[in-house]
Protein backbone atom coordinates (compact mmCIF):
# COMPACT_ATOMS: atom_id res chain seq x y z
CA UNK A 1 0.00 0.00 0.00
CA UNK A 2 1.59 3.24 -1.20
CA UNK A 3 0.06 5.18 1.91
CA UNK A 4 1.96 3.60 4.42
CA UNK A 5 4.37 5.98 5.92
CA UNK A 6 7.41 4.16 6.48
CA UNK A 7 9.85 3.80 9.36
CA UNK A 8 10.57 7.75 10.11
CA UNK A 9 8.61 10.94 10.26
CA UNK A 10 11.41 13.85 9.16
CA UNK A 11 9.81 16.26 6.80
CA UNK A 12 6.75 16.97 4.37
CA UNK A 13 8.81 17.32 1.59
CA UNK A 14 9.21 13.90 0.64
CA UNK A 15 5.44 12.69 1.69
CA UNK A 16 3.15 11.96 -0.81
CA UNK A 17 -0.10 13.90 -1.01
CA UNK A 18 -1.99 10.43 0.02
CA UNK A 19 0.50 9.75 2.86
CA UNK A 20 -0.45 13.84 4.22
CA UNK A 21 -4.10 13.00 4.04
CA UNK A 22 -3.76 9.51 5.18
CA UNK A 23 -2.40 11.14 8.49
CA UNK A 24 -4.80 13.97 8.76
CA UNK A 25 -7.91 11.13 8.26
CA UNK A 26 -6.01 9.38 10.92
CA UNK A 27 -6.30 11.99 13.28
CA UNK A 28 -9.74 13.12 12.89
CA UNK A 29 -11.10 9.93 15.27
CA UNK A 30 -8.07 10.75 17.87
CA UNK A 31 -9.64 14.28 18.50
CA UNK A 32 -12.55 11.93 20.19
CA UNK A 33 -10.09 10.26 22.27
CA UNK A 34 -9.41 13.35 23.79
CA UNK A 35 -12.98 14.61 24.68
CA UNK A 36 -13.52 11.08 26.43
CA UNK A 37 -13.82 11.01 30.53
CA UNK A 38 -10.88 8.38 29.99
CA UNK A 39 -8.41 10.11 27.74
CA UNK A 40 -6.46 6.77 26.73
CA UNK A 41 -6.57 4.09 24.35
CA UNK A 42 -4.41 1.47 24.57
CA UNK A 43 -3.23 1.49 21.02
CA UNK A 44 0.76 1.62 21.67
CA UNK A 45 0.79 -0.29 25.10
CA UNK A 46 4.58 -1.41 26.17
CA UNK A 47 5.75 1.03 23.44
CA UNK A 48 8.76 2.77 24.62
CA UNK A 49 9.43 6.13 23.58
CA UNK A 50 11.94 8.77 24.37
CA UNK A 51 11.55 12.98 23.83
CA UNK A 52 15.21 14.04 23.17
CA UNK A 53 15.03 17.72 23.42
CA UNK A 54 17.92 19.54 22.44
CA UNK A 55 16.32 22.76 22.36
CA UNK A 56 13.69 24.45 24.64
CA UNK A 57 10.51 23.68 23.62
CA UNK A 58 7.39 23.77 25.90
CA UNK A 59 4.13 23.39 23.61
CA UNK A 60 5.51 20.52 21.33
CA UNK A 61 7.08 18.85 24.12
CA UNK A 62 3.97 18.61 25.87
CA UNK A 63 1.78 17.77 23.32
CA UNK A 64 3.76 15.34 22.26
CA UNK A 65 4.05 13.89 25.64
CA UNK A 66 0.00 14.02 25.51
CA UNK A 67 0.10 11.88 22.57
CA UNK A 68 2.26 9.81 23.80
CA UNK A 69 0.48 9.38 26.89
CA UNK A 70 -2.96 9.16 25.44
CA UNK A 71 -2.02 5.76 23.34
CA UNK A 72 -0.85 4.31 26.50
CA UNK A 73 2.97 4.68 25.62
CA UNK A 74 5.33 4.82 28.25
CA UNK A 75 7.84 8.07 27.83
CA UNK A 76 11.10 9.77 28.79
CA UNK A 77 11.96 13.54 28.51
CA UNK A 78 15.89 14.03 27.78
CA UNK A 79 16.55 17.42 27.84
CA UNK A 80 19.82 18.65 26.42
CA UNK A 81 20.68 20.58 30.00
CA UNK A 82 21.68 18.41 32.86
CA UNK A 83 22.49 14.66 30.24
CA UNK A 84 25.42 13.39 29.21
CA UNK A 85 25.40 15.77 25.87
CA UNK A 86 26.38 18.33 27.85
CA UNK A 87 29.65 16.30 28.89
CA UNK A 88 30.31 15.93 25.20
CA UNK A 89 28.55 12.61 23.78
CA UNK A 90 27.39 12.82 20.17
CA UNK A 91 24.03 12.59 19.30
CA UNK A 92 24.48 8.79 17.92
CA UNK A 93 26.01 7.97 21.08
CA UNK A 94 23.21 9.45 23.09
CA UNK A 95 20.79 7.67 20.49
CA UNK A 96 22.20 3.94 20.45
CA UNK A 97 22.83 4.33 24.40
CA UNK A 98 18.78 4.84 24.51
CA UNK A 99 18.39 1.84 22.24
CA UNK A 100 20.55 -0.09 24.07
CA UNK A 101 17.91 0.17 27.00
CA UNK A 102 15.30 -1.38 23.83
CA UNK A 103 13.53 1.83 23.14
CA UNK A 104 10.97 2.21 20.82
CA UNK A 105 10.62 5.47 19.48
CA UNK A 106 12.50 8.92 19.09
CA UNK A 107 10.78 12.16 18.98
CA UNK A 108 14.06 14.61 18.25
CA UNK A 109 14.22 18.28 18.66
CA UNK A 110 17.60 19.18 17.59
CA UNK A 111 19.63 22.78 16.54
CA UNK A 112 21.28 21.28 13.49
CA UNK A 113 19.41 21.39 9.92
CA UNK A 114 19.06 17.48 9.02
CA UNK A 115 19.61 15.83 12.56
CA UNK A 116 16.51 13.52 12.51
CA UNK A 117 17.27 12.13 8.93
CA UNK A 118 20.85 11.64 10.47
CA UNK A 119 19.97 9.89 13.18
CA UNK A 120 17.12 7.85 11.68
CA UNK A 121 19.50 6.55 9.62
CA UNK A 122 21.52 5.34 12.54
CA UNK A 123 19.06 3.55 14.48
CA UNK A 124 16.64 0.89 14.43
CA UNK A 125 13.74 2.82 15.84
CA UNK A 126 10.96 5.07 14.57
CA UNK A 127 12.39 8.85 14.24
CA UNK A 128 10.17 11.67 14.69
CA UNK A 129 11.14 14.62 13.59
CA UNK A 130 9.60 17.77 16.31
CA UNK A 131 11.87 20.33 14.85
CA UNK A 132 15.24 20.32 13.17
CA UNK A 133 17.06 23.70 12.82
CA UNK A 134 15.76 25.70 9.88
CA UNK A 135 14.48 22.39 8.17
CA UNK A 136 11.55 21.11 8.99
CA UNK A 137 8.92 20.49 12.03
CA UNK A 138 6.14 18.28 9.91
CA UNK A 139 3.77 18.00 12.77
CA UNK A 140 3.41 21.77 12.96
CA UNK A 141 2.55 21.67 9.40
CA UNK A 142 0.38 18.70 9.82
CA UNK A 143 -1.37 20.56 12.80
CA UNK A 144 -2.10 23.99 10.68
CA UNK A 145 -3.08 21.60 7.82
CA UNK A 146 -5.45 19.78 10.10
CA UNK A 147 -6.95 22.83 11.60
CA UNK A 148 -7.42 25.21 7.77
CA UNK A 149 -8.76 21.75 6.71
CA UNK A 150 -11.54 22.09 9.86
CA UNK A 151 -12.23 25.09 9.66
CA UNK A 152 -12.75 25.87 5.48
CA UNK A 153 -13.66 21.72 4.70
CA UNK A 154 -10.91 21.80 2.39
CA UNK A 155 -7.14 22.50 1.52
CA UNK A 156 -7.14 22.55 -2.26
CA UNK A 157 -7.19 26.06 -3.66
CA UNK A 158 -6.90 28.07 -0.62
CA UNK A 159 -5.07 30.82 -0.48
CA UNK A 160 -2.66 30.92 2.73
CA UNK A 161 -0.19 33.39 3.10
CA UNK A 162 2.98 32.89 5.67
CA UNK A 163 3.75 35.73 7.14
CA UNK A 164 7.49 36.97 8.94
CA UNK A 165 10.81 35.21 9.13
CA UNK A 166 10.70 32.95 6.35
CA UNK A 167 14.17 32.63 6.30
CA UNK A 168 15.03 30.95 9.14
CA UNK A 169 11.41 29.19 9.99
CA UNK A 170 11.25 25.17 10.03
CA UNK A 171 7.57 26.12 10.38
CA UNK A 172 7.19 28.12 7.01
CA UNK A 173 9.05 25.32 5.42
CA UNK A 174 7.17 22.58 6.35
CA UNK A 175 3.44 24.46 5.48
CA UNK A 176 5.08 25.12 1.98
CA UNK A 177 5.91 21.31 1.20
CA UNK A 178 2.59 20.45 2.44
CA UNK A 179 -0.06 23.13 1.89
CA UNK A 180 1.87 22.67 -2.16
CA UNK A 181 1.08 19.39 -2.15
CA UNK A 182 -2.49 19.52 -1.01
CA UNK A 183 -3.23 22.03 -3.47
CA UNK A 184 -3.47 25.45 -1.90
CA UNK A 185 -1.88 28.42 -3.28
CA UNK A 186 0.88 29.24 -0.97
CA UNK A 187 1.72 32.77 -0.43
CA UNK A 188 4.97 34.50 2.23
CA UNK A 189 5.45 37.89 3.06
CA UNK A 190 7.75 39.76 5.21
CA UNK A 191 11.08 41.55 5.02
CA UNK A 192 13.62 41.24 2.68
CA UNK A 193 16.24 40.05 4.81
CA UNK A 194 14.35 37.59 6.61
CA UNK A 195 13.15 36.01 2.68
CA UNK A 196 15.40 32.82 1.42
CA UNK A 197 16.75 34.23 -1.79
CA UNK A 198 14.67 32.02 -4.56
CA UNK A 199 11.66 31.40 -2.93
CA UNK A 200 9.45 32.15 -5.97
CA UNK A 201 11.33 28.50 -6.92
CA UNK A 202 9.31 26.57 -4.69
CA UNK A 203 6.16 27.92 -6.38
CA UNK A 204 5.00 30.48 -3.81
CA UNK A 205 4.20 34.09 -4.31
CA UNK A 206 6.44 36.37 -3.36
CA UNK A 207 4.27 39.92 -1.15
CA UNK A 208 6.07 42.46 0.14
CA UNK A 209 3.41 44.63 1.65
CA UNK A 210 1.10 42.73 4.45
CA UNK A 211 -1.31 44.73 2.77
CA UNK A 212 -1.13 42.98 -0.49
CA UNK A 213 -1.00 39.74 1.42
CA UNK A 214 -4.19 40.23 3.32
CA UNK A 215 -6.04 41.76 0.06
CA UNK A 216 -4.94 38.41 -1.44
CA UNK A 217 -5.38 35.46 1.28
CA UNK A 218 -7.88 32.87 2.76
CA UNK A 219 -5.59 32.30 5.89
CA UNK A 220 -2.66 34.08 7.37
CA UNK A 221 -0.52 31.79 9.19
CA UNK A 222 1.95 34.39 10.95
CA UNK A 223 5.29 33.48 12.09
CA UNK A 224 6.56 34.00 15.56
CA UNK A 225 9.78 37.04 14.85
CA UNK A 226 12.60 35.13 17.30
CA UNK A 227 13.62 38.31 19.26
CA UNK A 228 17.35 37.03 18.62
CA UNK A 229 16.69 38.77 14.68
CA UNK A 230 16.78 42.17 15.94
CA UNK A 231 20.17 41.74 18.08
CA UNK A 232 21.95 40.26 14.75
CA UNK A 233 20.58 43.18 12.75
CA UNK A 234 18.14 41.65 10.52
CA UNK A 235 15.61 44.03 11.60
CA UNK A 236 16.14 47.64 12.82
CA UNK A 237 13.54 47.11 15.64
CA UNK A 238 10.45 45.56 17.43
CA UNK A 239 8.44 48.81 16.98
CA UNK A 240 9.14 49.06 12.99
CA UNK A 241 8.53 45.39 12.78
CA UNK A 242 5.10 45.97 14.10
CA UNK A 243 4.29 49.03 12.20
CA UNK A 244 5.49 47.64 8.92
CA UNK A 245 4.18 44.04 8.98
CA UNK A 246 2.33 43.52 12.08
CA UNK A 247 -1.19 41.61 11.59
CA UNK A 248 -3.33 44.46 13.22
CA UNK A 249 -7.29 44.64 13.36
CA UNK A 250 -7.09 48.21 11.31
CA UNK A 251 -5.37 46.43 8.54
CA UNK A 252 -7.87 43.02 8.80
CA UNK A 253 -10.27 45.19 9.14
CA UNK A 254 -9.75 46.53 5.10
CA UNK A 255 -9.50 43.02 4.13
CA UNK A 256 -12.12 41.91 1.43
CA UNK A 257 -12.97 38.50 3.11
CA UNK A 258 -12.37 37.06 6.87
CA UNK A 259 -9.56 35.95 6.94
CA UNK A 260 -8.48 32.84 9.22
CA UNK A 261 -5.49 33.79 11.48
CA UNK A 262 -3.14 30.94 12.75
CA UNK A 263 0.18 30.87 14.69
CA UNK A 264 2.68 28.52 15.68
CA UNK A 265 3.48 30.12 19.11
CA UNK A 266 4.77 31.29 21.09
CA UNK A 267 3.47 34.18 20.30
CA UNK A 268 5.19 38.01 20.25
CA UNK A 269 1.62 40.35 20.89
CA UNK A 270 2.61 43.58 19.43
CA UNK A 271 5.51 42.35 17.61
CA UNK A 272 3.81 40.05 14.46
CA UNK A 273 0.09 39.98 15.55
CA UNK A 274 -2.06 42.05 17.85
CA UNK A 275 -3.32 40.99 20.49
CA UNK A 276 -7.10 41.73 19.45
CA UNK A 277 -6.56 39.77 16.29
CA UNK A 278 -4.86 36.97 18.34
CA UNK A 279 -8.11 36.99 20.88
CA UNK A 280 -10.31 37.71 17.77
CA UNK A 281 -13.00 35.85 16.26
CA UNK A 282 -11.28 34.87 13.10
CA UNK A 283 -8.32 33.36 15.29
CA UNK A 284 -7.95 29.63 15.20
CA UNK A 285 -4.83 29.56 17.03
CA UNK A 286 -6.14 27.27 20.30
CA UNK A 287 -7.58 25.09 17.97
CA UNK A 288 -4.20 24.41 16.41
CA UNK A 289 -3.03 23.45 20.04
CA UNK A 290 -5.94 21.09 20.16
CA UNK A 291 -5.02 19.57 16.75
CA UNK A 292 -1.46 19.30 17.61
CA UNK A 293 -2.45 16.44 20.17
CA UNK A 294 -4.42 14.42 17.69
CA UNK A 295 -1.96 15.23 14.64
CA UNK A 296 0.81 13.65 16.93
CA UNK A 297 -0.96 10.50 18.23
CA UNK A 298 -1.97 9.76 14.66
CA UNK A 299 1.74 10.06 13.52
CA UNK A 300 3.09 7.95 15.98
CA UNK A 301 0.26 5.55 15.58
CA UNK A 302 0.62 4.95 11.94
CA UNK A 303 4.84 4.63 12.70
CA UNK A 304 4.26 2.08 15.25
CA UNK A 305 3.82 -1.50 14.57
CA UNK A 306 1.90 -2.22 10.93
CA UNK A 307 5.07 -4.09 10.17
CA UNK A 308 4.43 -5.51 6.52
CA UNK A 309 6.27 -9.39 6.84
CA UNK A 310 4.01 -10.12 10.11
CA UNK A 311 1.02 -8.96 8.44
CA UNK A 312 1.32 -10.82 5.80
CA UNK A 313 2.13 -14.36 8.33
CA UNK A 314 -1.01 -13.08 10.37
CA UNK A 315 -3.59 -13.05 6.94
CA UNK A 316 -2.48 -17.00 6.84
CA UNK A 317 -4.66 -19.34 5.44
CA UNK A 318 -7.53 -17.99 7.97
CA UNK A 319 -8.28 -15.38 6.04
CA UNK A 320 -8.92 -11.90 7.72
CA UNK A 321 -6.74 -10.26 10.23
CA UNK A 322 -10.13 -8.74 11.93
CA UNK A 323 -12.91 -10.87 13.31
CA UNK B 1 -5.67 -19.75 -6.96
CA UNK B 2 -9.55 -19.93 -7.78
CA UNK B 3 -12.51 -17.44 -8.04
CA UNK B 4 -14.24 -17.50 -4.62
CA UNK B 5 -17.29 -18.51 -4.93
CA UNK B 6 -20.47 -16.96 -2.84
CA UNK B 7 -23.20 -18.23 -1.67
CA UNK B 8 -26.74 -16.05 -0.34
CA UNK B 9 -27.40 -17.24 3.22
CA UNK B 10 -29.81 -14.48 3.65
CA UNK B 11 -31.47 -12.11 0.94
CA UNK B 12 -32.78 -8.73 1.68
CA UNK B 13 -36.33 -10.19 2.73
CA UNK B 14 -34.85 -12.75 4.67
CA UNK B 15 -32.16 -10.05 6.56
CA UNK B 16 -35.61 -7.63 7.25
CA UNK B 17 -37.31 -10.70 8.96
CA UNK B 18 -34.31 -11.80 10.76
CA UNK B 19 -33.70 -8.00 12.07
CA UNK B 20 -37.62 -7.68 13.01
CA UNK B 21 -36.83 -11.05 15.20
CA UNK B 22 -33.93 -9.21 16.51
CA UNK B 23 -35.80 -6.13 17.62
CA UNK B 24 -38.23 -7.55 19.48
CA UNK B 25 -35.28 -10.53 21.69
CA UNK B 26 -33.47 -7.15 22.13
CA UNK B 27 -36.91 -5.76 23.88
CA UNK B 28 -37.65 -8.99 25.63
CA UNK B 29 -34.09 -9.19 26.67
CA UNK B 30 -34.29 -5.43 28.08
CA UNK B 31 -37.98 -5.32 29.72
CA UNK B 32 -38.32 -2.64 27.30
CA UNK B 33 -36.84 0.79 26.43
CA UNK B 34 -36.31 2.40 29.85
CA UNK B 35 -32.38 1.85 30.25
CA UNK B 36 -31.47 0.49 26.53
CA UNK B 37 -28.70 2.08 24.70
CA UNK B 38 -27.12 0.62 21.08
CA UNK B 39 -23.64 0.34 20.08
CA UNK B 40 -22.95 -0.30 16.77
CA UNK B 41 -19.51 -1.70 16.35
CA UNK B 42 -17.83 0.03 13.54
CA UNK B 43 -18.61 0.21 10.43
CA UNK B 44 -22.03 -2.65 9.26
CA UNK B 45 -22.32 -3.13 13.22
CA UNK B 46 -23.66 0.65 13.13
CA UNK B 47 -26.10 0.41 10.43
CA UNK B 48 -27.32 -2.67 11.88
CA UNK B 49 -28.17 -0.66 14.98
CA UNK B 50 -29.57 2.23 13.31
CA UNK B 51 -32.04 -0.63 11.91
CA UNK B 52 -32.97 -2.18 15.13
CA UNK B 53 -33.70 1.08 16.80
CA UNK B 54 -36.07 2.26 14.06
CA UNK B 55 -37.86 -1.40 14.55
CA UNK B 56 -37.89 -0.41 18.24
CA UNK B 57 -39.34 2.87 17.37
CA UNK B 58 -41.71 1.95 15.33
CA UNK B 59 -43.34 -0.62 17.61
CA UNK B 60 -42.78 1.35 20.82
CA UNK B 61 -42.86 4.70 20.19
CA UNK B 62 -39.32 5.44 21.93
CA UNK B 63 -36.47 6.71 20.30
CA UNK B 64 -33.79 4.72 21.72
CA UNK B 65 -30.08 5.93 21.89
CA UNK B 66 -27.81 4.43 19.84
CA UNK B 67 -23.94 5.16 19.39
CA UNK B 68 -20.95 3.53 17.50
CA UNK B 69 -17.78 2.09 18.47
CA UNK B 70 -14.24 1.55 16.11
CA UNK B 71 -12.58 -0.79 18.49
CA UNK B 72 -9.32 -0.28 16.01
CA UNK B 73 -7.40 1.38 19.04
CA UNK B 74 -8.26 -1.36 21.37
CA UNK B 75 -7.05 -4.36 19.05
CA UNK B 76 -4.60 -6.95 19.95
CA UNK B 77 -2.93 -7.08 17.38
CA UNK B 78 -2.02 -4.21 16.49
CA UNK B 79 2.07 -5.33 15.43
CA UNK B 80 0.51 -6.91 12.77
CA UNK B 81 -2.41 -5.49 10.60
CA UNK B 82 -0.18 -4.08 7.95
CA UNK B 83 -1.14 -0.54 6.72
CA UNK B 84 -3.51 0.74 9.16
CA UNK B 85 -7.49 1.51 7.87
CA UNK B 86 -8.59 4.82 9.13
CA UNK B 87 -9.96 4.78 12.35
CA UNK B 88 -13.83 5.25 12.21
CA UNK B 89 -16.00 7.15 14.55
CA UNK B 90 -16.47 6.52 18.25
CA UNK B 91 -19.31 8.11 19.47
CA UNK B 92 -20.88 7.12 22.92
CA UNK B 93 -24.96 8.83 23.78
CA UNK B 94 -24.12 10.24 27.16
CA UNK B 95 -22.90 8.47 30.41
CA UNK B 96 -23.34 5.16 30.28
CA UNK B 97 -23.35 3.93 34.25
CA UNK B 98 -26.58 2.58 35.01
CA UNK B 99 -27.52 1.22 31.70
CA UNK B 100 -28.24 -2.22 29.62
CA UNK B 101 -25.71 -1.54 26.81
CA UNK B 102 -26.49 -3.49 23.72
CA UNK B 103 -23.53 -4.18 21.52
CA UNK B 104 -24.77 -4.98 17.72
CA UNK B 105 -22.04 -6.25 15.18
CA UNK B 106 -22.46 -7.95 11.65
CA UNK B 107 -20.54 -11.39 12.05
CA UNK B 108 -19.32 -12.88 15.28
CA UNK B 109 -16.73 -15.40 14.82
CA UNK B 110 -13.10 -15.28 17.33
CA UNK B 111 -14.43 -13.42 19.91
CA UNK B 112 -11.97 -10.93 20.04
CA UNK B 113 -13.87 -7.76 18.63
CA UNK B 114 -16.24 -8.39 21.41
CA UNK B 115 -13.17 -8.40 23.89
CA UNK B 116 -11.79 -5.59 22.41
CA UNK B 117 -15.69 -3.67 22.55
CA UNK B 118 -15.83 -4.66 25.93
CA UNK B 119 -12.46 -2.61 27.31
CA UNK B 120 -13.47 0.26 25.16
CA UNK B 121 -16.21 0.69 26.83
CA UNK B 122 -15.55 0.12 30.07
CA UNK B 123 -13.52 3.39 29.44
CA UNK B 124 -16.82 5.18 29.17
CA UNK B 125 -18.37 4.22 32.37
CA UNK B 126 -20.02 1.37 33.94
CA UNK B 127 -23.37 0.61 32.62
CA UNK B 128 -25.24 -1.85 34.91
CA UNK B 129 -25.20 -4.55 32.06
CA UNK B 130 -23.92 -5.10 28.55
CA UNK B 131 -25.33 -8.24 26.13
CA UNK B 132 -24.20 -9.03 22.55
CA UNK B 133 -26.62 -8.99 19.39
CA UNK B 134 -25.03 -10.57 15.51
CA UNK B 135 -26.83 -10.75 12.66
CA UNK B 136 -24.38 -13.74 11.96
CA UNK B 137 -22.68 -16.29 14.51
CA UNK B 138 -20.62 -18.19 12.31
CA UNK B 139 -18.71 -20.06 15.46
CA UNK B 140 -14.85 -20.51 15.67
CA UNK B 141 -14.72 -18.30 18.68
CA UNK B 142 -10.95 -18.12 20.10
CA UNK B 143 -12.36 -16.74 23.23
CA UNK B 144 -15.23 -17.54 25.56
CA UNK B 145 -18.06 -14.85 24.23
CA UNK B 146 -21.40 -15.36 23.43
CA UNK B 147 -24.14 -13.94 21.65
CA UNK B 148 -27.45 -13.29 23.36
CA UNK B 149 -29.44 -12.04 20.18
CA UNK B 150 -28.21 -13.92 17.27
CA UNK B 151 -30.38 -13.35 13.62
CA UNK B 152 -28.55 -16.11 11.52
CA UNK B 153 -26.82 -19.46 12.61
CA UNK B 154 -24.39 -20.59 10.46
CA UNK B 155 -21.29 -23.06 10.23
CA UNK B 156 -18.86 -21.72 8.53
CA UNK B 157 -15.31 -23.06 7.79
CA UNK B 158 -11.92 -21.65 8.28
CA UNK B 159 -11.00 -20.44 5.12
CA UNK B 160 -14.17 -19.41 4.16
CA UNK B 161 -15.62 -15.72 4.60
CA UNK B 162 -19.35 -14.15 6.11
CA UNK B 163 -19.80 -10.87 3.77
CA UNK B 164 -22.57 -9.00 5.69
CA UNK B 165 -23.67 -6.04 2.70
CA UNK B 166 -25.93 -3.38 4.11
CA UNK B 167 -27.81 -0.99 1.68
CA UNK B 168 -26.27 2.45 3.25
CA UNK B 169 -22.72 0.60 2.35
CA UNK B 170 -22.89 -1.58 -0.43
CA UNK B 171 -26.02 -0.46 -2.30
CA UNK B 172 -27.97 -4.04 -1.06
CA UNK B 173 -29.23 -6.02 1.49
CA UNK B 174 -27.47 -9.39 1.61
CA UNK B 175 -25.64 -11.84 3.29
CA UNK B 176 -23.34 -14.22 1.43
CA UNK B 177 -20.64 -17.44 2.32
CA UNK B 178 -17.91 -17.05 0.53
CA UNK B 179 -15.67 -19.96 0.00
CA UNK B 180 -12.14 -20.07 -1.02
CA UNK B 181 -11.68 -16.56 -0.54
CA UNK B 182 -7.86 -17.06 1.40
CA UNK B 183 -7.91 -13.39 2.54
CA UNK B 184 -9.87 -10.62 2.76
CA UNK B 185 -11.72 -8.04 5.33
CA UNK B 186 -13.48 -10.82 7.47
CA UNK B 187 -16.40 -8.92 8.76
Amino acid sequence: MTAALGKDLVGLEHLSPDQIRLILDTAEPFKEVSERPIKKVPALRGKTIVNLFFEASTRTRISFEFAEKRLSADTVNVAASGSAVQKGETLVDTAKNLEAMRIDMVVIRHPSSGAALFLGNRIRSNVVNAGDGTHEHPTQALLDLLTIRDRHGKIAGLKVCLVGDIQHSRVARSNIWGLLKLGAEVGVCGPDTLMPRGIEELGVCRFRRIEEAIEWADVLNVLRLQLERMEKGFIPSLREYYRVFGVTLERLDRAPRELTIMHPGPMNRGVEIDSRVADGAHSVILAQVTNGVAVRMAVLYLLAGGRPELADAAKGPAGGTAE
Amino acid sequence: MSRPERTTILDARALSRALQRMAVEVLELSHGTDDLVLIGIQRRGVELAERISRLIEKDEGVVVPRGALDITLYRDDLETVGPKPVIGETRIPGDLAGKHVVIVDDVLYTGRTVRAALDELADFGRPKRISLCVLVDRGGRELPIQPDVVGKQVKVDRGERVDVLVEEIDGKDQVELVAGADRGAGA
